[in-house]
């Protein structure tokens, strides 16, 4: 599984990936989890508004931060 | 009954005398932030519920295609109303025009954005009265509005990033899928407005503590005419020299509404009071430093030219008619 975390590199986006990795610990899984500054890469996903999840190329959510149990729901 | 706990703390429990510089500082901050606080829990809640059918992408949807002169209008209408943190302006206005959605319209959606917003309106009503609230809310949207317009009609699409050039061409051919409506139960709504509370509160709160301090500050230590004698509405030069002041000092309007309260108690002429307010709200380095990632100098310049003008000739107009 391929996790991405989009974001242009402000607060919550970077809360956003420490709940992504809290998740896959307590989870128990295994990800190739990446942060996507890009923003052409960001467009791509068609995502307006930051920070996104994004999980083996379909959007999860975009806009909001999530706990780590939420996310860990969504895997 | 914030008045009372305020004077109970400070007047009884700390003893300090009524009347004197300190006692009515600290009992004019914990008054204004108990009552800030309050009304900020209550309604970002409330709003909560309202919008979480609101999201920027439906904005956008309904947005596109719209004739210009109405878009105008609701670009910054929407720009008051839909959540997004100043941290997603470059997906948006990417976003808006890869939709064909011309460049000033979404600028008029980014200026008004920081300018107006629930925070804002809350503290607004409960500070300085309905009056000055509205002619805040009409000068945010004017300034959208007419920037807006004027954007587009030097073209500004010219004068955008290459890439970024890019999208807007191809966007003017772009066909939109539809954004599905999901329902939305009141559960959700729920859940929606608790984490929007949790998550606005606990970014502005020490931005409400700031800005009534340096309020409190000059409520209790300037003196009651010192503004009125020193920049009072005969000074002409007072209000561009407000404006530019403004620009440095990075905030948002939670912060700056607290302060615009007391400059106007201590006599400060409502039309440079605004200027200074919105200028330090609306033209800020660090959103400047980040569209430059989409424009151009020169376009940035216009953009920083511009709103620096309409702040000024607004402050202008009111001290004259005010």
């Amino acid at each position: 599984m391929k996790l991405e975390v989009l974001g242009t590199g402000c607060a919550k986006c970077k809360t956003l990936f420490e709940n992504v990795q809290k998740a896959l610990a307590s989870a128990g899984k295994e990800a190739e989890l990446v942060k996507v500054e890009d923003i052409a890469t960001i467009m791509k996903y068609g995502v307006m508004s930051t920070p996104a999840l994004v999980k083996d190329g379909k959007v999860l959510f975009s806009g909001r931060l999530a706990t780590p149990d939420e996310i860990a729901g969504m895997l | 009954m914030f008045k009372q706990f305020a004077d109970y703390l400070t007047f009884s429990l700390m003893g300090l005398v009524p009347g004197s510089r300190v006692g009515e500082a600290l009992n004019f901050f914990i008054y204004d932030t108990l009552k800030i606080f309050f009304l900020l829990i209550v309604m970002i809640y409330l709003i909560g519920l309202v919008r979480v059918s609101l999201p920027v992408e439906r904005v956008r949807a309904y947005l596109a295609g719209k004739h210009r002169l109405v878009g105008y209008f609701l670009g910054s209408v929407f720009g008051a109303i839909t959540p997004f943190c100043s941290c997603s302006s470059i997906p948006v206005f990417l976003g808006f025009i890869s939709a064909g959605i011309p460049v000033g319209m979404t600028m008029a959606f980014l200026l008004t954005s920081p300018l107006i917003n629930e925070i804002a309106v809350i503290l607004l009503l409960s500070l300085v009265g309905w009056k000055i609230t509205l002619l805040y809310i009409l000068i945010g949207l004017g300034v959208g509005i007419i920037g807006g317009l004027f954007l587009d009609a030097i073209k500004a699409e010219r004068l955008l990033q290459g890439f970024a050039r890019k999208v807007y061409e191809e966007g003017q051919h772009a066909h939109l899928e539809t954004v599905e409506k999901k329902r939305i139960t009141m559960m959700d709504r729920h859940h929606f407005a608790k984490r929007e509370l949790a998550e606005v509160f606990g970014r502005i709160w020490i931005w409400v503590i700031i800005g009534v301090g340096v309020g409190a500050g000059l409520h209790g230590f300037v003196p009651d005419t010192w503004f009125e004698t020193h920049l009072g509405a005969g000074q002409w030069w007072s209000v561009p020299v407000a404006t530019l002041i403004g620009i440095p000092l990075y905030s948002n309007a939670t912060a700056v509404i607290p302060v615009m309260e007391s400059l106007i108690v201590k006599g400060l002429p409502l039309g440079t009071t605004l200027a200074f307010c919105m200028s330090t709200v609306a033209a800020s380095i660090p959103e400047f430093v980040m569209l430059k990632q989409v424009m151009q100098w020169r376009l940035l310049a216009i953009v920083f030219v511009m709103l620096l003008t309409a702040f000024t000739v607004v402050g202008w107009a009111l001290n004259a008619f005010s």
